[in-house]
């Protein structure tokens, strides 16, 4: 084992891992395809790629990720591909299992995806992120065009917008994030966590560090000779270089949000009344539109909050204190995408509970068990909106809505398997959350029929002291067109890809 | 009550007859794996008391991986399982099977070696090769299809009545309660919804059980003077076998996998079989045996009623000894995806996982028995994944119902039955329609 060093090295991390990069409103993603393999390896030799460095606010950041047929296109070896992580290898809309299994289904089938589906030349190779200070980015774009030449077939540009933290149907977004441990204080074992945590261990978004198993993810290792004696070496095996050490997976999905119809949808179940129709799209949601939670803070820090009012304000609450969704329904969106919940049920203390509860023998603490525990569960977010916002007026005027408007939604993992495809397939997707019945995500289901299921499409708010408040008939407010699994390498693996 | 049984013919498959039955086992289905409740062949639909069924031919590709530990893997047979669960007795069920359906099982078990011609011999052919489980899990001992039909009927009439009394204020709980409870009575009287009375429970099953309740732990305090002395050297023999034995978790086949995916997600509920050599020796063969036995104790007389552990989301699981013990077989049907069954095996009950299969080749290495294997998330699903075998047939007949969906309904009806509730609980009882 090689020491661990306090920090990992910023500057062989891509940006995107530890920065969302605010200043850079501008921002636009290039999907590409290798022409030239040779101008390709070129540009990417010399790409100036933003790190994870602190310092000077630079005009415009490069960030850039491959696909598995990218790296086969650009000369890495197939057996080095495969043994990169088997979903990044099969990708995301390529495969009509894993869409069954994502609820890419219906309206969000991959074959009907702007990008990314099925088609022959519908996968990016390459994935060019631009983040630019205002009015940056085009003189960047146009340069960027300029250099690729021969190098890369421009599939297209995915432009995005600032919206000011705000998401198209109008609520603050990307509140919620993990804390990455960088430090690496979370020693690198494997224990039970009896209370939520916000601090995610380093190994769960960059490969080559433990995760909360206290295990490294499987990556590619290398013989560490020729290039890639340039690389780092791997932490658990000393004597192998590490292909995937300081990089990530990165999830790109095109959500197109359908704003008239989620706010016609709701202004219809709430009979016009602009404070209910508020209400209930605050409910689906999980948070007011302003971004404040449903509940208030929990007595006690949270690991990875902090003690700043203002961010417990945002982000220090459990559902702990509200298992039967009162105050935010079981259903809502940030509750299925982040449950807030610990390794055992809350309020386990001592031995004898947890043994009690270990072996199933508490029967409340049991109703309380079906979800699954978060911290293996979490990834980093990092989506830009794109289109024309709407106001509200226009949204519930009915017309059609002249640019279509949505979201880039970005996050980072990993683990593909356990965290990006299980919080989307089993928690968002999935019909069966908590035991809820008939019923996926309020925002993100595909309402499609499950067998003996007339749909997905109710939303059930707890109420005290009265039946729940159900709400049927759900229309698909977001349809997923376009996606893609890339490899965000570290700067050291980005220039071995270059040369190898 | 009415226990639930099971049934597991497990019969060689005639050599060189492996396509042809697998082209069999297609014309059963609708999709990939899928039954046809009115399959021509077995038509699963028809018989009101089966819960679960499957059809796997059992390629063991990990066979082996029992060179590493020393063993030697002779060749064995591929074999043509067919196993489910039903109310009653298992073998009871599979009489019904050819009663019903015997020119349909002969199409299919006539791929196997010595499959009789006639109906009657077939019957005692089948009998002969059901396996004996060495332990099964049932999500709810004594619930049967009858009861889940009568109990989805209520849940789905009392969530419609209660859609009507949505707008009821609050405070006013109990009088919604007392609408619902007039509700289903008035129901009841019309004949439209049917809630049957428990019917008696089986005296030799009854008495079997109890049986076993108590012998079990008799003999476990009769032997405890001999365990407490060999205790000593048990951990010795445990802890050298650990520190040693040899872990095979490689990742699975691509195409394995993609296999297997195909007949996946298609519904609620999903089917798991997978299998693998016990570890050669006396010690490891033993110590499985004995860890089984007591797993099928806690199985009959300590859960049963929703949950196996924190586990609430199996509906029935079995273990099989085959080969005279030389292999395992485990088969279970889920609910969610495999990722999220893998997540509760290794979140929750890794301990209960590394007890059992530590003692396969090649599983993860456990510390003390329960400590590691399974926590290593990554090489155990590699394991479970390159051990799993797909199944060519399966059908479900509670089509949609999750287990914790059936504990809803349960729920749902007791809450009916009883004479009074507090505000709280019909809060509670409400939450759950």
């Amino acid at each position: 084992m090689i020491a661990a060093t306090a920090f990992p090295d910023f500057a062989d991390v891509q940006g995107l891992l530890r920065f969302g990069f605010k200043h850079h409103v501008e921002s636009a993603f290039a999907l590409l395809r290798v022409r030239n393999r040779t101008a390709a390896r070129a540009w990417l030799a010399s790409a100036p790629v933003g790190t994870a460095e602190k310092g000077a606010l630079p005009p415009a950041v490069l960030q850039v990720a491959f696909g598995a047929e990218g790296l086969r296109e650009l000369g890495v070896p197939v057996a080095v591909v495969a043994e990169f992580a088997p979903e990044f290898v099969a990708g995301l809309g390529t495969d009509a299992n894993r869409a069954r299994r994502l609820g890419d289904l219906g309206v969000n089938d991959p074959a009907r995806w702007q990008w990314g589906g099925p088609g022959v030349e519908q996968v990016p190779h390459v994935l060019v992120m631009v983040y630019a200070l205002p009015g940056r980015l085009e003189a960047c774009r146009r340069e960027l065009e300029t250099h690729w030449g021969i190098a890369f077939d421009l599939m297209r540009w995915l432009s995005t917008t600032d919206m000011g933290g705000v998401e198209p149907f109008g609520f603050a977004d990307g509140l919620s994030q993990p804390e990455i441990d960088w430090t690496r204080e979370i020693p690198p074992e494997d224990h039970d966590r009896l209370t939520y945590g916000n601090l995610s261990c380093l190994g769960e978004f960059l490969l080559g560090y433990p995760n909360e198993y206290g295990r490294y993810t499987a990556r590619p290792l290398l013989e560490p000779a020729g290039a890639a004696a340039h690389l780092p070496r791997a932490e658990d095996a000393p004597d192998r270089a590490d292909l995937g050490r300081n990089g990530s997976y990165l999830v790109l999905r095109t959500l197109r949000q359908d704003v008239p119809r989620f706010w016609r949808y709701v202004d219809a179940q709430s009979g016009g009344d602009a404070a209910q129709r508020k209400q209930l799209a605050e409910a689906m949601v999980g948070r007011r539109m302003d971004g404040q939670p449903l509940l208030p803070p929990a007595d006690t820090p949270i690991a990875g909050v902090g003690t700043d009012p203002a961010a417990r304000a945002k982000n220090g609450f459990t559902f702990d204190a509200d298992p039967a969704g009162v105050h935010c329904p079981v259903g809502a969106h940030i509750r299925r995408a982040n449950p807030r919940n610990a390794d055992l049920p809350a309020g386990t203390t001592g031995l004898v509970s947890r043994a009690i509860r270990m072996l199933g023998f508490d029967v409340d603490a049991l109703h309380a068990d079906a979800v699954a525990s978060v911290r293996f569960h979490r990834v980093l977010r990092r989506g830009r909106e794109y289109g024309v916002r709407m106001s509200m007026a226009e949204a519930l005027s009915g017309r059609a809505p002249q640019v279509e408007t949505g979201l880039h939604f970005v996050c980072l993992c990993a683990d593909l398997a356990r965290q990006f495809e299980f919080v989307q397939g089993a928690w968002i997707a999935g019909s069966k959350f908590a035991a809820l019945p008939h019923e996926a995500d309020p925002l993100l289901g595909n309402r499609l029929a499950a067998p003996d299921e007339p749909d997905t499409a109710r939303f059930t708010m707890p109420r005290a002291g009265c039946p729940s408040r159900v709400v049927d008939g759900l229309p698909p407010f977001i349809e997923v067109v376009g996606g893609a699994y890339f490899f965000l390498p570290g700067i050291r693996a980005l220039r071995w890809l270059a040369t190898a | 009550m009415i226990p639930q049984g099971h049934f597991m013919v497990v019969a060689e498959v005639r050599p060189g007859h492996e396509p042809a039955l697998r082209e069999v086992l297609a014309r059963m289905n609708t999709g990939p794996g899928q039954a046809d409740p009115a399959n021509r062949l077995l038509p699963f639909g028809r018989f009101d008391t089966l819960h679960f069924a499957r059809f796997s031919i059992l390629v063991d590709t990990t066979h082996a991986d029992l060179a590493a530990p020393g063993g030697t893997p002779e060749p064995l047979p591929t074999y043509l399982a067919f196993l489910g669960d039903c109310d009653g007795p298992g073998g009871r069920q599979l009489d019904e099977f050819v009663r019903a359906s015997a020119a349909g099982l002969r199409e299919v078990f006539g791929h196997c070696v010595g499959c009789p011609a006639d109906a009657a011999a077939l019957a005692a052919w089948l009998r002969a090769r059901d396996q004996p489980v060495a332990a099964a899990y049932v999500n709810w001992i004594g619930r049967t299809r009858q009861r889940i039909r009568e109990e989805r009927a209520l849940a789905h009439a009392l969530a419609g009545r209660l859609r009507e009394l949505q707008s009821a204020a609050p405070g006013q709980l109990q009088s919604v309660r007392r609408q619902l409870v007039d509700y289903v009575a008035g129901e009841r009287r019309q004949g439209r919804l049917v809630v049957a009375p428990e019917p008696a429970t089986p005296f030799g099953w009854w008495l079997r059980n109890l049986l076993h309740a108590i012998a079990i732990p008799v003999v476990g305090l009769l032997a405890l003077p001999l365990l407490l002395l060999y205790a000593p050297i048990f951990l010795w023999q445990l802890r050298t076998r650990e520190r040693s034995d040899v872990q095979i978790v490689p990742p699975p086949d691509v195409a394995h996998v993609a296999e297997l995916a195909t007949f996946e997600d298609r519904c609620v509920t999903n089917a798991f079989t997978a299998m693998g050599s016990v570890k050669p020796g006396a010690f490891r063969r033993t110590l499985v045996v004995v860890l089984v036995a007591l797993l099928d104790y806690a199985a009959r007389h300590v859960y049963g009623r929703g949950h196996l552990t924190r586990v609430q989301t199996i509906h029935f699981a079995r273990w099989v000894f085959l080969d005279d013990g030389k292999r395992l077989l485990f088969a279970s049907n889920y609910d969610g995806i495999l990722e999220s069954y893998m997540d509760d095996f290794i979140n929750k009950v890794a301990w209960g996982l590394n007890l059992v299969f530590s003692n396969g080749v090649g599983y993860p290495r456990t510390n003390w028995l329960v400590q590691g294997g399974a926590r290593n998330a990554q090489a155990f699903k590699n394991y479970l994944r390159r051990h799993q075998v797909a199944n060519a047939v399966w059908y479900k007949a509670d089509a949609g119902l999750s287990a914790m969906d059936l504990a809803r309904h349960t729920r749902i009806r007791q809450g009916l039955e009883r004479a009074s509730m507090s505000d709280r609980e019909i809060e509670d009882w409400l939450r759950l329609m």
